[in-house]
């Protein structure tokens, strides 16, 4: 299996602070891994330097994205390539209808893909049957993006983007947090619906239930800008009765 | 004085001299009568300047009755006697211009001047006109080149308007209807907005170039939108418009101004005047787009678009409803208005302003109340960028009659950069106890936020500050009709390329 991601010895700042102290991470194609942590730990950090956020800057080691260097793409580019993050807090856009955005942006990366762009009526048709897997209701289509969205469905509203665009690498920043036992399964059902052999996903989470409905093939746990433990799903069952103390330093192979 | 009279000389003879100057005398019986000129400087334009003989010039040009001479004459005497008082109370600024340094009449170019084919028209210009998707041979319009072909819109314009002259509509040129309907015109023509309601309006009535006349009959609804000739003829109708729009009772009309495609003009200074009238039941509604040429990034060169537009709900019931979307000139000066005078009367005003690099806009309106259970709404949206300086200019005025009148204000402001401003400066005037006047505004920036969220689903920079603009002026875009809307917010992302990063 070719690797998706492979992060070596990143280093990055925030404003002039350090917040990522060489994180080790290689994600294989076909593979969804989970991201843990305690708060603070630079969890979100790491998304948007994989996302390529302005003020996220890499000092040090390589991200290699199906082994090309990432970080020399901008932002909207990494996305058209197929990187997607689905954010901890959602942004809110005023008067624009998530399907004006969401048309506008599965266009744009068929358009980088040498693709047909999709018309109204295309896109209105794998829009609905979408939601309709997603189990998410139809009058998403016409509110404006994220705008007076609970957050839980601000959070549904983020699947529904990752659905449509395909990802070949989605970043997951919390999306199960806050949300109730039905929105949690729309979540997992989401990702696992992208599980296929040619994709792989990033999924950041703080809770043991999310994994039990997205089996991850591995668990990262960062600590302090670094990853400090790699393992199975047992490793979360671990972490769940443990909680973090004590794994700084610990650090088991990847 | 209070700044709100200065905004507002909108009853007639307010911003009126008492007496003509003696310069005005001077100019009116000194020099002869002197059409002879034309043939000594070239046959399609009058020598640079202003004075009486060549209001006489444009007048017999244009082949016009002798009312329309003496209207024309008595404005240009008017506009001397206001000497230098050109309106200084707008947040604008540009160099004193020399009314004596501009040409006042030149007939519509020749095949002959101008480019021989897009070959020679300015690169960026070609590509704004790509990316607005303007069909070829209307680029070729636009920009000024020469083209012999008869040209579909003009033959789909004289098709249409034989069916509009089936329900008795009537839709031509000023001059035309100057020659054909007189009593129309003299009925109509100054009865919103006086000769000498302000500066440039009264030097407009002096020297109009020319501009669209419509009349919808009692009850007609006029069964398409009508717009200046399918933008085409609105590139020819001068840098001193002159429209007029009549609803009878119970018509309806839907009119269209303008222009998505940038417009060059060689002229710097445009003093457009606009009136309406509404009478009982009757609907208008009047959409523009402006998109004139707004000078180089460092603020060379653009239009000064001084514009004075005003409506007047006649009989009871009338609507008279203003949409514009203004990107274009390097200054903009305009407050479409409307006068309420009739009980139930209902003024709407939405607006978008535009501006980036060095651009001016002081714009707004006008909601004058005057009789009872009127109402009125403004929805106004200044977005400025680079250098701009952007301001609303609002009055809301309730006569004492004006009972239960109600206004409901809201201006947005929305801001990109550091460098730019955004202004709001309403003016409320309230004198009938019964009247409900809302105002609300909001000032706001793209937030980073906004614009990383956008890029990391795949959209650029451009494309991204164009959909959120588009966003934060959607309810006045949905005002515009069909047809224009769709190029209007392709307009709005060209308007702001480069605004960002
Ligand atoms: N813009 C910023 N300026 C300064 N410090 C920042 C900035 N962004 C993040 N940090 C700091 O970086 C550290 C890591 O933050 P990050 O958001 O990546 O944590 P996290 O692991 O996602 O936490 P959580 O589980 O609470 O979401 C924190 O100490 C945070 O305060
Ligand atoms: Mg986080």
């Amino acid at each position: 299996m070719p690797n998706i991601l492979e992060i070596r010895n990143l280093h990055a700042t925030v404003q002039g602070k350090e917040i990522l102290k060489g994180v080790d991470l290689v994600l294989p194609a076909g593979e969804v891994h989970a991201l843990m942590g305690p708060n603070g730990s630079g969890k979100s950090t790491l998304s948007y330097v994989l996302a390529g956020r302005e003020g996220y800057e890499v000092t040090e080691g390589e991200i290699l994205y199906q082994g090309r260097d990432l970080t020399q793409l901008d932002a909207d580019a990494r996305a058209r390539a197929g990187l997607f993050l689905a954010f901890q807090y959602p942004v809110e856009i005023p008067g624009v209808a998530n399907s004006v955005f969401l048309k506008a942006a599965v266009n744009a990366g068929r358009k980088a893909r040498g693709e047909q762009e999709l018309d109204a009526m295309d896109f209105l048709r794998k829009a609905k049957a979408l939601l309709k897997t997603l189990d998410i209701d139809e009058k998403f289509l016409n509110r404006p993006v994220n705008v007076g969205f609970s957050g839980g469905e601000k959070k549904r509203n983020e699947i529904f983007h990752m659905a449509m665009l395909e990802p070949t690498l989605a970043v997951l920043d919390e999306t199960d947090s806050g949300l109730d036992i039905d929105a949690l399964k729309i979540v997992a059902d989401g990702v696992n619906s992208l599980r296929t052999p040619g994709r792989a996903m990033l999924v950041i989470t703080h809770y043991q239930r999310l994994l039990d409905h997205i089996v991850p093939d591995r668990i990262h746990v960062l600590a302090d800008g670094r990853i400090v433990r790699s393992g199975g799903r047992e490793l979360a069952l671990e972490l769940e009765q443990k909680g973090y103390t004590g794994l700084t330093g610990e650090q088991s192979a990847a | 004085m209070t700044s709100s009279d200065s905004f507002a000389p909108i009853t007639p003879g307010a911003a009126d001299s008492k007496a003509a100057s003696a310069a005005a005398v001077r100019a009116v019986t000194e020099g002869d009568y002197k059409y002879g000129f034309v043939t000594e400087m070239g046959e399609d334009r009058a020598p640079k300047g202003l004075n009486e003989d060549i209001v006489r010039f444009i007048s017999a040009r244009k082949d016009e009755p002798e009312w329309m001479l003496d209207w024309r004459l008595k404005a240009y005497r008017r506009w001397l006697g206001m000497g230098d008082r050109d309106p200084k109370w707008a947040r604008i600024h540009h160099p004193p211009i020399d009314f004596q340094d501009i040409y006042y009449y030149s007939a519509p170019k020749s095949k002959d001047d101008g480019p021989k084919s897009l070959d020679e028209i300015d690169p960026e210009l070609l590509a704004t006109y790509d990316k607005l998707g303007i069909p070829l041979r209307e680029r070729e319009l636009l920009a000024g080149v020469a083209v012999d072909a008869v040209f579909d819109s003009v033959s789909v314009a004289t098709t249409y308007k034989a069916k509009l002259a089936e329900l008795g509509i009537i839709f031509c040129s000023m001059s035309e209807a100057v020659r054909e309907h007189p009593d129309l015109v003299r009925k109509y023509l100054g009865s919103v907005v006086p000769a000498a309601d302000n500066f440039y309006a009264c030097l407009n009535s002096a020297v109009f170039s020319d501009g669209s006349f419509v009349y919808i009959p009692k009850g007609v609804r006029c069964p398409m939108e009508l717009s200046t000739y399918f933008r085409i003829n609105a590139a020819q109708t001068g840098q001193f418009e002159r429209t007029l729009i009549i609803a009878e009772p119970g018509a309806y009309v839907s009119y269209l101004e303008g222009c998505t495609a940038p417009m060059r003009d060689e002229n710097q200074l445009h003093a457009a005047v606009v009136e309406l009238i509404a009478l009982e039941d009757a609907e208008i509604k009047y959409s523009t787009v402006q998109n004139w040429y707004p000078g180089d990034k460092d603020g060379k060169g653009g239009i000064y678009n001084f514009v004075t537009k005003r409506g007047a709900c006649r009989g009871p019931r009338a609507k008279i409803s203003w949409t514009q979307v203004e990107t274009g000139s390097a200054i903009t000066w305009k407050y479409p208005s409307v006068l309420l005078e009739a009980e139930g009367s209902v003024g709407e005003f939405y607006s978008v302003a535009v501006t980036n690099n060095m651009q001016q806009a002081d714009t707004g309106t006008k909601m004058i109340h005057l009789a009872p259970n009127t109402r009125s709404t403004i929805i106004s949206k200044g977005i400025s960028a680079g250098r701009s300086q952007n301001t609303y200019r609002g009055l809301v005025r309730v006569a004492p009659k004006a009972a239960n009148a109600r206004n409901y204000t809201q201006c947005d402001s929305l801001l990109i950069g550091d460098a730019c401003g955004g202004h709001t400066t309403p003016y409320i005037e309230v004198r009938n106890r019964t009247a409900r006047v809302e105002h609300e505004a909001t000032a706001s920036k793209i937030s980073d936020d906004q614009l990383f969220y956008c890029r990391a689903r795949g959209l650029g920079t451009e494309d991204a500050v164009s959909l959120i603009v588009n966003g934060f002026c959607r309810e006045v875009m949905q005002k515009l009709p069909m047809e224009f809307a769709v190029e209007a917010q392709k307009l709005l992302g060209v308007s702001l390329e480069g605004s960002v990063g």
